[in-house]
């Protein structure tokens, strides 16, 4: 199938994959510390297991970020 | 990296105008020269810990690819300690694909270092001001 992903359009072999499958191949090694947008709206992490990603959708993820000085 | 001068300049100003919050924001790039600085909302508003909000994040991230720009960097500032990786920017450094650069206001001089980080591994940049 195709979707978007961070505004990539790309081919994924699997149709209909889990958010928690997505991030797998995409390489993500810290699924627990990243944010997904599903067609503009956020997906709750207890969902990324069980929300569909199906074809031409628009997937965006990204790290959490944040740090400290100690 | 290569980064601007006046960028350079922008985030110094923005972590002194902050101090002794830590600010942050992120840093793109064209054709691998940082040109610009998106300063974000620390929502911690504390003295030695920073976190962005996603939503910011997202919004962010999609004006700087709308711009025809890549982000590069991830900013924050260190008030009073120097511009190298805590502990904590080390453990909450999940993201392999960009820099993390620090805005050290110890010293008279502020200080600007960037790093990559690869599963706890810190490589310290060379950072290559353009003029």
């Amino acid at each position: 199938m195709e979707i978007k992903v961070n505004g990539e359009a790309q081919v994924v072999e699997e149709s209909n994959i889990t958010v928690t499958n997505l991030l797998k191949v995409k390489d993500v090694e810290m699924p627990d510390m990243v944010s997904v947008q599903l067609n503009g709206e956020f997906v709750d992490r207890e969902n990324y297991d069980t929300q569909i990603v199906k074809d031409q959708d628009e997937v965006e993820f990204l790290y959490f970020m944040g740090g400290g000085a100690q | 990296m290569k980064i601007k001068q006046e960028v350079r300049d922008q985030i110094i100003a923005h972590a002194k105008a902050d101090t002794p919050i830590e600010v942050c924001g992120y840093l793109a790039e064209t054709d691998g020269l940082v040109d610009i600085a998106y300063p974000l909302i620390n929502v911690d508003q504390a003295e030695d810990h920073y976190t962005l909000d996603p939503k910011e994040q997202f919004a962010t991230i999609k004006k700087i690819r709308e711009a025809g720009r890549k982000v590069s960097a991830v900013y924050h500032s260190h008030p009073e300690t120097p511009s190298r990786m805590s502990e904590e920017d080390i453990r909450l450094a999940y993201d392999p694909t960009i820099s993390y650069v620090i805005v050290s206001l110890a010293a008279e001089e502020p200080v600007v270092n960037s790093f990559k980080v690869r599963k706890g591994v810190v490589e310290k940049e060379l950072v290559e001001v353009i003029i």
